[in-house]
């Protein structure tokens, strides 16, 4: 019996993968499609384990798939509308030529849809793995919701993700799960903590899109992602709403006074305005929810550590008083301030808010309201200004969130110079450099040190004159007192040399303790380190170096970073020095 | 639409002419007819005949009454008109010069009602010939008047009726072309009448000028009197005529006029400014005050006609009111009032496909393209099974920004002038950049732009997420101190040397080499300034200065205890000296021993006799302490003992296969042990134990048995050439240092591949050494630095050994590029020596 001879690449990592090529010659598609699905199925190219096996002994670098995944799309029903969409073009392009109208307008009203249903429920089985994968989806629609109609952007789909984001966001307010907020030069980063999930995404500053040559960015494929993420957020916000009570296309409890007096003229836009408001709470069905999350948690010691299980208790504590940070405070939107990203902030942890009424629809309160605790303003000067509130500025509201407390107002008011804004997603255990009003956030005794180490600089500065007296006293009392022992100390060998002159005895001398040089320590301790290192293994050897270096790297940067805020700090005070002096001398001048 | 078409032109005629019309009319309304109106209309037919066509049309005319409602037409068949047909082609010159007397009002209001008669296409023609005719006509009137008056005579009684015309204008398409509403005017037959019009013919001229004018801008038949027709008068460039009249004669191009004639003709002619040449006649004309009007108001882009008034109000001439009468005699057919049943059995299909829900109206399916959204997942963790994704892996999350990217952030994370300049460095690599983006601060948020590259980015992260190959890859947790082996720390393995705490001085160049007696007293070190000094250890005295006469490459104390013997390799002599230290007992007795050469008994072959010759000292050299000479035949770089005293080994790198050689003390007799060169040999050492003896070629070290007289074991070592070995005193494992910077231990026992190399040295290591008692052994390398190890060997073979580095010391000071040459062990005290290029000697405790 002659055994098939076994030919090479036909088992293991050589038949697990195929090249791109091959992928669209086994799905018959163009390269278009074939990505356009790939966007749509979520199908990535894979990095194989070898590279040389899995091309089938092809140098070079091919993009390789799986040949599973191809597989699978083979089944996939859509392929057969990006055909018919094929066709439907074609169709178009022919009666756009032959200018026939009647055609077109029958052909574009039975174009092929693609319907994605199936496919979210395919890539994320459970809704936890959609929550995982929302922030890409988030970010890309908050982007899109401001576009303007563009050539591969229609008009309805940027209304779509407007409509998607701005459900979101009255989900995360009614469910109470935004966690941090940071204010950066891209945008507005949020993080949300939805089912144990983070949830981070950015939203842009305003006006941020910006003509893009179409080498560098290309609409279609962003907009074939938009497509599908449109329809998974669609389904995450519909599951998110059922989950805290809510209408699904959002509605309203009460409807405002002003649609029953006003005779309606659309009502669809006139509901999608106030929803954008993001200041009304929405329709519940059923019973409020927030009653339910009171409930007392019975606890059982499953946790052996009752350090651990007090550290949680603690932190479950902080996010209780945390969602409601604002609870009690009414806000005041000065015009100037970005409205909705604050709105949305001030609104998540149970603050009331408004704005001036002609700025945008939804406001509850005027400016004149007496109750109104804070007022954001982002300008350097007001003219008419209310004695009962505060007039902040916005970093205010995102620093309280940040640091789970109400930050102090002073610092933040009105023209104030701010404190800088940090950054809450700093993982405290990797980065080597902490800045000192991090520092000072989480010891506040520090905070406490800094300003009154100004207030008394200029005391210290008379001091200082004081002390260099003293300690300069102190050195000749020092080498007085060197001298004194020196003076004894040849007396006494002169006594030693007498007597052992005089009689070789034995004796015991005084010991000298010998000092230990922490230098000369430190500098054995490297050297045996070094030797050590010596002994690395071979196949650690580089890996050990690549680490070392990264440290050093990291070391140098930190390094860097206290060095240039020494600096600043130095030129900084030099500044108020000589403002000081030229006041004093102004003063002095005047009188 | 022809019709309204003539309408609107004879309204633009009418009023056109009106500006000269009402200066003949007054006279005719003198002297003529009192039922002129406004719209003055005159028209003269050509010819004779015309009034019988005006009978025609007055039965047309009666016919059409109904309908024609505008305009009353005067129409007067001229006796002068009969005269045309005399007429010939009379040059236009003529026509200006002439002073021809005509009645130009009547005359040329023909057009416009001419115009009218005519179907669009024919019109103008017809229109131009009449002109023609009629100019002619009165050109001729004006030369034989009473001609003309006498014909006006004969034809007064039929002008003399007025013939009223109602012209239809409501167009009948029928016999269009054939009609002619030809309006007439009376016009009287008087000479006297003849004679006024004969005494304005100054006036009157300009008007016929601009008939001329008129002829030229219209089409075909311009200049009757030329016959070439409308052609490109340039082809006629080259002859001497323009073109041929009514006989066919040719008509001569006027004469040129030279320069001076048209000098004189524009200094002397009052309307030479208005004089125009016309290329189908060739001749000069002049154009009338109307024409320069016309040209004047076409230039400033009004309307020609001064009197047009283009506000007037629009007159309907085709109702929207259906005719009682129809103009098509046709009946209607019947389909157009009875319901087609094709179309009601479509009808009814639509019904019957709306009803079962196959059709849909159009709304409807328009708002089908909305997503519609439901509960796709019915609980949060529960999963469906269905096909998916091979083995998913999940895209990795964006990484969180820092301060840095704060549009606030911390003056410290700012960029300075030197991180902005290397940050614009990096334009063409900008993966390399710390940062990807420049931080910036803003005093307040108001201040804060777009990022101009944020639809980049996130552009950039959806072709990763869908173009970026994916794999697992296992993120490393542990810290570098991790990957450090787990060694004791060094404190545990004391005692062994820490701190240098002697130094021997005393030779005047490099010390290559040196050896320690077995009971630790003395030292002795050979150097490359001919000398062999002794020294004692405790006190660092240097007892004894042997001159050798040669570079000493190398010394070895005799470990036999019971001799005091040291062999000195001194270029190509190896000297044993007696140094003349320490028990005198032992000394004498060497001396006595070392006095008389043992007698030979043995043949020394010639391969070693060539090789070796043994000597005994002489007198003079005995008095140094030198007691026997062995001469080799090449430079001697090593000596080596046996352990028991009785053999020692020698290296000449330089003698090929005879390069080692083993001698015998008590014997006095040499012997070569390999007969085949394997390589240019190092250095050699014997076994501590066995009988087995190391050969250190450049790459290898062999192991050779004595007694069996075989090769054992070939050690490779993978590095470019040995510099020295040392043998652990338990015999079993090796101790190797290369040139290139590594040590190597091997452990015999394990195989013939190093158990471990050290890259301690930054240089080339020259010396290595093991104690003896203590688990210690070092290294002296170039970079003049001596590295302690602990090197500990275990009694069970199942444990490797250990090897700790203890201690770098580096006292040696630089000496071309040499650093330490030779590194020994106390016996006894965990000491050890290192002696160097800076000619010294030190010790370390």
């Amino acid at each position: 019996m002659v055994s098939k001879r076994k030919k090479k690449y036909e088992s293991g990592e050589g038949n697990r993968y195929v090249s791109r090529k091959t992928a669209l010659k086994m799905l018959q598609l163009s390269l278009k499609d074939f990505r356009k699905l790939c966007i749509l199925k979520g199908i990535y190219p894979r990095e194989p384990r070898n590279r040389k096996r899995a091309q089938k002994g092809a140098t070079g670098i091919k993009t390789l798939y799986h040949l599973k995944d191809i597989q699978f799309l083979l089944h996939e029903p859509i392929i057969w509308k990006l055909r018919d969409y094929k066709i439907f073009a074609k169709k178009m392009g022919k009666a756009r030529a032959l200018r026939d109208f009647e055609t077109i307008k029958r052909t574009l009203e039975n174009r092929p849809h693609l319907t994605l249903d199936h496919i979210v429920k395919e890539r994320y089985p459970s809704f936890i793995d959609a929550l995982r994968d929302l922030d890409d989806c988030l970010t890309l629609l908050f982007m899109f919701s401001t576009f303007p109609s563009l050539q591969h952007v229609p008009r309805d789909q940027s209304a779509l993700c407007r409509r998607l984001t701005i459900e979101f966001l009255h989900a995360v307010i009614a469910s109470q799960t935004l966690r941090k907020v940071f204010v950066s030069i891209k945008g507005y980063y949020f993080q949300a903590e939805i089912k144990g999930q983070t949830v981070t995404w950015i939203v842009p500053h305003q006006f941020c899109f910006v003509p893009q040559s179409t080498l560098e960015v290309d609409f279609r494929v962003m907009s074939t992602f938009v497509q599908f993420y449109c329809v998974m957020l669609g389904f995450v916000n519909f599951r998110l709403y059922h989950l805290l009570n809510l209408h699904y296309p959002p509605k309203f409890a009460v409807s405002s006074a002003d649609a029953t007096e006003k005779t309606l003229v659309d009502e669809e836009a006139f509901v999608s305005e106030r929803v954008a408001a993001l200041n009304v709470p929405l329709f519940c069905t059923g019973r409020d929810t927030t009653a339910e999350e009171e409930v007392e948690i019975d606890q059982f010691p499953m946790i052996e550590d009752p350090t651990k299980l007090e550290e949680i208790k603690q932190e479950a504590e902080k996010v209780k008083k945390h969602k409601t940070l604002f609870k009690g405070l009414k806000f005041f939107l000065n015009r100037e301030v970005p409205r909705e990203p604050v709105v949305f902030t001030i609104r998540c942890f149970g603050g009331e808010v408004s704005w001036d009424k002609l700025l945008f629809v939804g406001a509850t309160f005027d400016e004149s309201d007496e109750s109104i605790t804070h007022q954001i303003v982002d300008r350097p000067s007001l003219g008419k200004q209310y004695i009962s509130r505060y007039y902040v500025q916005p970093q205010w509201i995102f620093d309280s969130v940040n640091a789970r407390e109400l930050q102090p107002v002073e610092k933040y008011f009105l023209g104030a110079v701010l404190p800088p804004h940090l950054s809450p997603f700093i993982d405290k255990t990797r980065e080597q450099y902490v800045p000192p009003e991090e520092r000072a956030l989480e010891d506040p005794s520090l905070a406490e040190m800094n300003p009154e180490k100004e207030e008394t600089e200029e005391e210290s500065e008379t001091d200082e004159v004081e002390k260099k007296n003293e300690s300069e006293n102190e050195g000749e009392m020092l080498r007085n007192e060197e001298e004194r022992e020196d003076g004894n100390e040849s007396e006494i060998h002169e006594k030693d040399k007498v007597r052992e002159q005089k009689k070789k005895r034995m004796s015991v001398s005084m010991g000298v303790v010998a000092r230990e040089d922490p230098a000369e320590k430190k500098r054995q301790e490297r050297q045996e380190y070094k030797l050590r290192e010596k002994m690395i293994k071979k196949k650690h050897r580089n890996l050990y170096r690549s680490m070392m270096k990264g440290r050093a790297e990291r070391g140098k940067e930190a390094w860097l970073l206290q060095k240039k805020r020494r600096l600043h700090d130095e030129q900084e005070k030099a500044k108020h020095k000589a403002e000081k002096k030229e006041k004093r001398m102004k003063a002095a001048a005047d009188t | 639409m022809a019709a309204v078409g003539t309408g609107k032109k004879r309204k633009f005629i009418v009023s056109g002419r009106n500006e000269y019309v009402p200066d003949a009319s007054e006279e005719l309304v003198d002297t003529r007819h009192a039922y002129q109106d406004e719209y003055f209309l005159t028209s003269i037919t050509n010819d004779d005949d015309s009034s019988d066509e005006d009978d025609e049309e007055l039965d047309e005319s009666g016919k059409n009454d109904d309908d024609g409602d505008d305009e009353v037409v005067f129409e007067d068949d001229d006796g002068e008109e009969s005269g045309s047909e005399d007429s010939g082609a009379s040059s236009l010159g003529d026509e200006i010069t002439g002073d021809a007397d005509y009645d130009s009002g009547s005359d040329y209001s023909e057009y416009g009602s001419e115009e009218t008669e005519h179907e669009e296409e024919g019109e103008v023609e017809e229109e131009e010939e009449e002109e023609e005719e009629a100019e002619e006509r009165k050109n001729d009137e004006s030369s034989k008047g009473i001609k003309v008056s006498d014909k006006s005579e004969e034809k007064e009684s039929a002008q003399s009726k007025p013939l009223f015309k109602l012209k239809q204008t409501t167009s009948s398409k029928i016999n269009k072309s054939s009609t002619k509403l030809s309006s007439t005017i009376l016009r009287n037959g008087n000479k006297k009448n003849v004679m006024n019009e004969l005494a304005q013919a100054d006036e009157n001229r300009t008007i016929q000028q601009a008939d001329d004018e008129y002829k030229s801008d219209t089409s075909d038949e311009e200049d009757i009197r030329n016959t070439v027709g409308n052609i490109p008068m340039n082809w006629y460039d080259d002859y001497k005529h323009l073109g041929y009249d009514w006989d066919g004669k040719k008509v001569m191009k006027p004469l040129k006029e030279d320069e001076l004639d048209s000098f004189l003709k524009r200094m002397e002619d009052p309307n030479f400014w208005r004089t125009v040449r016309d290329p189908q006649t060739g001749q000069d004309v002049v154009l009338s005050d109307a024409d320069v009007d016309i040209i004047q108001r076409l230039q400033a882009q009004k309307i020609p006609d001064a009197n047009f008034d283009d506000a007037a109000p629009w007159v309907e001439w085709f109702t929207s009111e259906v005719m009682q009468t129809p103009i098509v005699r046709v009946p209607d057919h019947k389909r157009s009032f009875l319901p087609s049943r094709i179309e009601a059995r479509k009808v009814a299909k639509m019904v019957h496909a709306i009803k079962m829900g196959w059709m849909k109206p159009q709304e409807e399916k328009k708002k089908s393209y909305e997503p519609k959204f439901f509960m796709l997942w019915q609980t949060d963790e529960g999963v469906e099974h269905m096909r998916r994704i091979q083995n998913h892996i999940p895209a990795p999350k964006r990484h969180l920004p820092g301060h840095a990217e704060s549009y606030n952030p911390p003056p410290e994370y700012l960029f300075d002038k030197r991180e902005l300049k290397e940050w614009n460095k990096l334009r063409t690599t900008p993966w390399k950049r710390k940062l990807h983006f420049i931080p910036q601060k803003y005093n307040s948020l108001r201040a804060v732009p777009a990022y101009d590259r944020f639809v980049n980015e996130r552009f950039q992260r959806c072709l990763d997420l869908y173009l970026c190959p994916r794999a697992r890859k296992m993120r490393l947790t542990i810290q570098p101190e991790d990957l450090l082996p787990q060694l004791p720390n060094p404190k545990d393995l004391q005692p062994f040397p820490t701190v240098m705490s002697m130094v021997y001085e005393g030779h005047t160049d490099m010390v290559r080499s040196i050896t320690v007696e077995s009971k630790g007293q003395y030292m002795v070190s050979g150097s490359d300034d001919l000398t062999v000094k002794v020294w004692e250890i405790s006190t660092g005295r240097c007892l004894r200065t042997i001159p050798v006469g040669g570079v000493v490459r190398s010394v070895s104390w005799c470990p036999n205890q019971a001799l005091a013997l040291i062999a000195v390799a001194a270029d190509r002599k190896v000297l044993l000296v007696n140094p003349g230290v320490g028990d005198h007992l032992v000394c004498s007795k060497t001396d006595v021993l070392l006095e008389e050469a043992p007698e030979q008994d043995v043949v020394v072959s010639e391969r070693v006799k060539t090789a070796v010759q043994w000597e005994q000292a002489s007198e003079d050299v005995w008095k140094n302490g030198i007691r026997v000479i062995i001469n080799h035949f090449k430079e001697v770089k090593q000596v080596a003992w046996h352990g028991r005293g009785d053999y020692f080994a020698t290296v000449m790198p330089e003698g090929q296969n005879r390069s080692v050689i083993i001698h015998q003390l008590s014997k006095r007799r040499s012997q070569v042990p390999f007969s085949k060169s394997k390589g240019l040999v190092q250095c050699v050492l014997f076994h501590p134990i066995r009988p087995f003896f190391f050969v250190a070629t450049q790459k290898h070290v062999r192991v050779y048995d004595l007694a069996k007289q075989e090769l054992v074991k070939k050690l490779h070592s993978n590095s470019k050439w040995i510099s020295s070995i040392a043998i652990h005193p338990g015999g079993d494992n090796l101790l190797v240092g290369t040139y290139d910077r590594k040590m190597l231990w091997f452990d015999l026992d394990l195989s013939t591949k190093p158990y471990q190399t050290l890259r301690l040295h930054g240089t080339a290591v020259r010396g290595v050494a093991y104690h003896k008692q203590y688990p210690l052994f070092a290294s002296g390398s170039d970079d003049r630095s001596l590295i302690i190890c602990h090197g500990m060997v275990y009694n069970d073979l199942l444990q490797n050994p250990l090897i700790v580095p203890l201690k770098r010391l580096s006292n040696h000071e630089p000496y071309n590029d040499f650093g330490i040459f030779d590194v020994i062990f106390h016996p006894t005290q965990p000491w050890v020596f290192s002696s160097g290029a800076d000619k010294t000697i030190r010790l370390y405790t």
